[in-house]
């Protein structure tokens, strides 16, 4: 069965995947919303940016991050500066770093769901005395409601899968940084397979239900 | 008075604009696709934005060379080729939309009244037709209570069905509107119902502009009309011959049309529309012919038509426009020259309603 180690990886692991959600929704929006309407000659160089962890090693991204959060690097600096200490090793450097290697999750369904709009909605929404602002919230918002799910889901999901990146900055301290994908590879290392298992089939169960759960309610997501 | 000056100058496209459209009425904005009427028309809400435009709208500058008056901000209302609606909102949320953002609210039910949708607010746009989407968005137009009205092809994007349905609703509206309407087209029989003032434009210039009669009629646009050149005319219901099923309509200067009696009561206004192929012309007034309806004329100008071997006549009976399509050969026979008397046969006329 779980012991209250795993309960504690479990829970820090929701913990780090909701608010890591939460942050790129706030953060990934308007960036999408940017994305699909500008005419800008940086929309390829950043959208590249935005989907650089789709095909980069974790531990690629980790390395990075590490090095920039480190007492070395800019970010690094600016945290002692601003008398926050380091980042690398603690639960707020995990979610830096997950928001970063979760971005194109949420960016991108968020990018398509807007894009799929056209201008044709906002310009009704133009003639009939809306502000910008106004009508992104009352008109493309709404509309893009299938994209906000599905970033939402993959967001969330995807964090919680999350392993290389975690090793790479938090490393395995537990209730601080040591998630379940971590607990995981502990248990195996110590040839606890009972208890890998109780938490890998959970992995497989969730991720499986939460997919099914999207595919189902969202048959739209797709949709042009 | 509405002052446009608009110039774009995209490779393969181009529009030149400089015009003064009238404040009341319908003005229709005429050509083929292409010709730059939808273009112009954006460029008036304020979607398109033209470098150095200018567009003054009853003495207010919405767009000069230090202003521009967003879309939001212009008191306007705008009805697309496809409606255009919310989907994920009601047809009652539709229409309170713009409602909730324009301080003038027009009178709810009797524009609902008007269109004749108020059996379907609690719908979603889906689960309508066409022609009842473009009814909603005429209405979620309307009830925003513009200064001026832009309608872009409204019926274009309907069969014919739907189109029937929904034109008497906007010559309703064309007769208790008291706000200007620009109305865009690429269909003369649109226009020859609908509009007061004609606006022709090809590949992006203006090629003609002008009260709807008169513009019609002149001989050198018609070109551009293709098949179907041809004039209207306002007449008035003066007499029924309810045992041919016929009606006599008389035109301002007192001739007369005979045509078919669709039920309207005598001293009723009607618009009818002769096409000019309908129409010949003849020295002598004919006898014992199929055709009714024969006018004195006086042959005013003649011009160039589609095909070389024909041309297009301009006559006047009694200060009323006529065209005829006429082929050079019959013309050069009867010597037909401006200024000379002659007799119109007209086969076919159309009450427009």
């Amino acid at each position: 069965m779980l012991n209250p180690s795993d309960f504690g990886a479990i829970w820090l692991t929701l913990k780090l995947a909701g608010l890591t959600t939460l942050i790129l929704l706030v953060v990934g929006t308007p960036l999408a919303w940017w994305l699909a309407r500008t005419r800008s000659r940086l929309k390829g160089p950043i959208g590249a940016v935005v989907a650089l962890p789709i095909v980069l090693p974790p531990t690629v991204l980790g390395f990075y991050l590490l090095i920039i959060m480190g007492p070395n690097g800019p970010v690094g600096q600016f945290t002692q500066w601003a008398g926050m200490g380091l980042l690398p090793f603690t639960f707020g450097g995990l979610v830096v770093a997950s928001v970063f290697y979760s971005l194109p999750f949420v960016v991108q369904p968020i990018q398509n769901a807007f894009e799929a709009l056209g201008d044709r909605p906002l310009e009704a929404a133009a003639t009939l005395g809306a502000r910008p602002i106004d009508a992104f919230f009352s008109v493309a918002v709404p509309l893009a409601k299938p994209g906000f799910l599905t970033a939402t889901v993959l967001g969330f999901a995807h964090t919680v899968g999350e392993f290389g990146v975690v090793l790479m900055i938090g490393g395995n301290i537990p209730d601080k940084t040591r998630v379940v994908s971590v607990q995981i590879y502990d248990h195996v290392e110590a040839l606890e397979y009972a208890q890998a298992h109780w938490l890998a089939g959970g992995m497989v169960i969730f991720s499986f239900l939460v997919l099914a759960a999207l595919y189902t309610l969202n048959p739209t997501g797709k949709k042009k | 008075m509405i002052e446009a000056r608009f110039k774009l100058n995209y490779p393969g496209f181009t529009l030149d604009v400089d015009l003064s459209l009238p404040s009341t009425g319908v003005t229709a904005l005429f050509g083929h696709s292409g010709s730059g009427k939808t273009t112009l028309l954006r460029s008036i809400a304020g979607l398109e934005r033209v470098p150095g435009g200018r567009l003054v709208f009853d003495g207010e500058i919405w767009q000069d060379d230090n202003t521009f008056l967003p879309t939001h901000r212009r008191p306007l209302g705008y009805v697309f080729q496809e409606a255009s609606l919310f989907p994920h909102l009601t047809v009652r949320g539709n229409l309170d939309y713009g409602m909730k953002r324009r301080p003038a609210k027009a009178d709810f039910q009797s524009t609902v009244e008007l269109l004749g949708i108020g059996h379907l607010l609690d719908r979603k746009p889906d689960r309508l037709s066409g022609g009842e989407r473009q009814r909603i968005g005429i209405a979620r137009a309307l009830l925003t209570r513009p200064r001026l009205l832009l309608m872009d092809e409204p019926l274009a994007a309907l069969d014919l069905a739907r189109k029937c349905e929904i034109l008497p609703y906007l010559e309703q509206l064309h007769e208790e509107l008291k706000i200007p309407v620009l109305y865009v087209s690429h269909a003369p029989d649109e226009v020859a119902r609908l509009a007061d003032h004609l606006v022709a434009l090809d590949a992006g210039r203006v090629v003609a502009a002008g009260p709807l009669a008169e513009t019609l009629a002149r001989a050198d646009l018609p070109i551009r009309l293709g098949e179907d050149a041809g004039v209207v005319l306002d007449a008035t219901v003066a007499a029924r011959d309810e045992a041919w099923h016929l009606a006599r309509v008389e035109l301002p200067g007192g001739s007369y049309l005979w045509v078919r009696d669709e039920g309207h009561p005598i001293g009723k206004p009607l618009r009818v529309r002769v096409l000019a192929r309908d129409v010949s012309l003849a020295r002598e007034e004919p006898r014992d012919s199929t055709i009714l309806n024969h006018l004195r004329v006086t042959v005013r100008e003649l011009a160039d038509d589609t095909h070389p071997a024909l041309l297009l006549a301009r006559a006047e009976t009694d200060g009323q426009p006529l065209l005829a399509r006429l082929t050079r050969r019959a013309a050069a026979d009867m010597e037909l020259a401006p200024g000379m008397a002659a007799w119109a046969q007209v086969k076919v006329v159309a009450v427009l309603g």
